[in-house]
């Protein structure tokens, strides 16, 4: 069993390390590497704009730049996208890491660029992104973009992960009642969920139909949090598409599990005058519609966004302080004071995990709850 | 609000819905459904086997109860037993003794008649007995003084004498 699992760890590491020393090896010296102009990213003006290039999608696995030789160590992912000319596919490192629209993918006739992490086809004819003002593109729009992104990959190894991790829990039991190894880990945090978030929100009686969606999106959101804690930089979470669309599944499964009563009172409350009732069946219909997913989804996207924003900033002390305190106390200072915070974001990956859960399976038990007829 | 628009993507959002999904249905088929049915047939189980316990101690509990009950009813009973028979003793010596007492009663009555009675035959006897001998004695002193004429003339005087007399 032992051997085993420190295979599979071994396996996986080894995974991790060739590809990026395959990458490394076959890195193309960067000529074109805009912003910094190849050089460190050692200004408040870089710094800022690394900030906010890590907490955008981005279309390859990119672990670090060597600025000296202007090598990227990382890996490409493949791109995706609907033209008006159909799907086009093929490797982000087609854009040489460009990031500013001086690339110009030729696909059959199609011209693509990408610009902050956007992918734009250009206006038929065109043969470079011309910028206005405020540095939008003028003779390019954007396109449907299914690439397999840094978000899309992150959220394909969670589920992975989930599967490995909780498959072997479900085998285990088959083998005895009580699991063994990892699984004696996840086993009380299935347990957590189910009677410490569905079953008092939900109730005894309804529950079970939504464990699924509950434990899934749980999980999924806990390891993505997590996983942007790491070094690969993950930032799945703090992308707002991300955590619109799980807000749109909870808002999907408790519009269509509500039950007539749920359904009464919102439309039509008993015990209020009748002339209050329409106007509040538009407040309520507003609160379950708009509201409750906005909060959900603003609050995930919000507190890991800005949960990254803190933690590389204090990391950048260390570069931004350097010229005030020197080299050693700037990078003392960033060292404690992200360690700190990364320790408060340990926490916030499992909060917010379970807010999101938590909250869920409220409003599903709102939906879901019988009224006593008064 | 501009930013976060412009941040959204479309085919980001598409994807996770897609994976989501299907994540979503897997981990169903192949994770939670075996895991959560394991986790409810343990605790089922665990809750039988408490509720075994818990049964099995009140089945004691009421047994001991059981023969605390029968003790204490044996108990009583010997104890109206030995009440009983305390009672039957006096009852008993009482009556002997009003027996025996009714039985003197009775005996000395008895006797005292018998007594009488044989006083009374005494008397009679002792009546008759003085009588012959007095008659005897009578006679044998009527006898001697009738043996000569004068005395007999002499007595009949007398006793015409008495006779006058009287």
């Amino acid at each position: 069993m032992l051997v085993k699992q420190t295979t599979k760890i071994i396996a996986i590491l080894v995974f991790l390390m060739t590809s990026v020393s395959a990458f490394a090896i076959s890195g193309v010296p960067d000529d074109q590497h805009q912003e910094g102009g190849g050089d460190k990213v050692d200004t408040p003006e870089e710094i800022k704009a690394y900030i906010s290039h890590h907490l955008k999608d981005s279309h390859d696995f990119h672990l670090y730049t060597n600025h000296e030789t202007g090598t990227h160590v990382g890996f490409p992912l493949p791109v995706i996208v609907w033209t008006s000319e159909g799907l086009k596919t093929f490797m982000s490192s087609e854009f040489h890491h460009d990031d500013n629209g001086q690339v110009i993918v030729n696909k059959d006739g199609v011209q693509l660029t990408k610009i902050h992490s956007k992918i734009y086809e250009l206006a038929p004819g065109a043969d470079a992104v011309v910028f206005d003002d405020h540095h939008h593109a003028e003779n390019a729009h954007k396109v449907l973009d299914f690439s397999i992104t840094k978000s899309v990959f992150g959220m394909l190894l969670t589920g992975i992960l989930m599967l490995l991790g909780f498959v072997a829990l479900a085998k285990g039991y088959k083998k005895g009642a009580i699991p063994t190894g990892f699984s004696r880990v996840l086993e009380p945090l299935v347990i957590y969920v189910r009677d410490e978030i569905a079953r008092p929100n939900i109730g005894e009686k309804k529950y079970k139909k939504f464990m699924s969606f509950l434990l899934t999106v749980f999980f999924f959101i806990w390891i993505l949090n997590l996983l942007g804690l790491t070094p690969l930089g993950f930032n799945v979470t703090g992308q707002i598409a991300v955590t619109t669309c799980l807000a749109i599944f909870t808002v999907v499964i408790y519009l269509f599990s509500g039950t007539k009563d749920f359904w009464g009172h919102t439309l039509w409350m008993p015990g209020v005058p009748y002339i209050l009732r329409p106007i509040l069946a538009v407040i309520e219909l507003i609160g379950f519609v708009v509201i409750k997913p906005f909060s959900l989804l603003v609050r995930l996207f919000a507190n890991i966004t800005a949960g990254h924003f803190v933690v590389m900033t204090l990391i950048a002390l260390m570069i931004t302080m350097k010229e005030a305190f020197g080299p050693a106390v700037s990078t003392g200072m960033s060292l404690v004071l992200s360690l700190f915070i990364m320790v408060i974001e340990i926490l916030v990956a499992f909060l917010q995990a379970f807010i999101f859960t938590m909250l869920s399976s409220l409003f599903i038990g709102m939906a879901v709850e019988e009224h006593d007829h008064h | 609000m501009d930013q976060l628009l412009n941040d959204f993507s479309p085919g980001l959002f598409f994807m996770q819905a897609i994976l989501l999904l299907i994540l979503i249905v897997l981990m169903k088929k192949f994770a939670w459904k075996p895991i959560l049915e394991a986790l409810q047939t343990r605790e089922d189980g665990i809750k039988d086997a408490l509720d075994a316990a818990q049964n099995a101690k009140l089945e004691l509990e009421n047994l001991q109860a059981d023969n605390e009950k029968l003790l204490q009813e044996a108990r009583m009973e010997r104890e109206t037993l030995l009440k009983d028979a305390r009672d039957i003793k006096a009852k008993m010596i009482e009556e002997a003794k009003d027996e025996a007492e009714t039985q003197a009663n009775k005996m000395i009555e008895q006797a005292q008649v018998a007594i009488e009675s044989e006083k009374k035959s005494a008397m009679v006897e002792l009546k008759k007995q003085v009588a012959d001998l007095s008659l005897e004695i009578a006679e044998k002193v009527v006898r001697t003084e009738l043996s000569s004429k004068d005395k007999q003339l002499e007595l009949v005087e007398t006793m015409l004498a008495e006779k006058s007399l009287n």
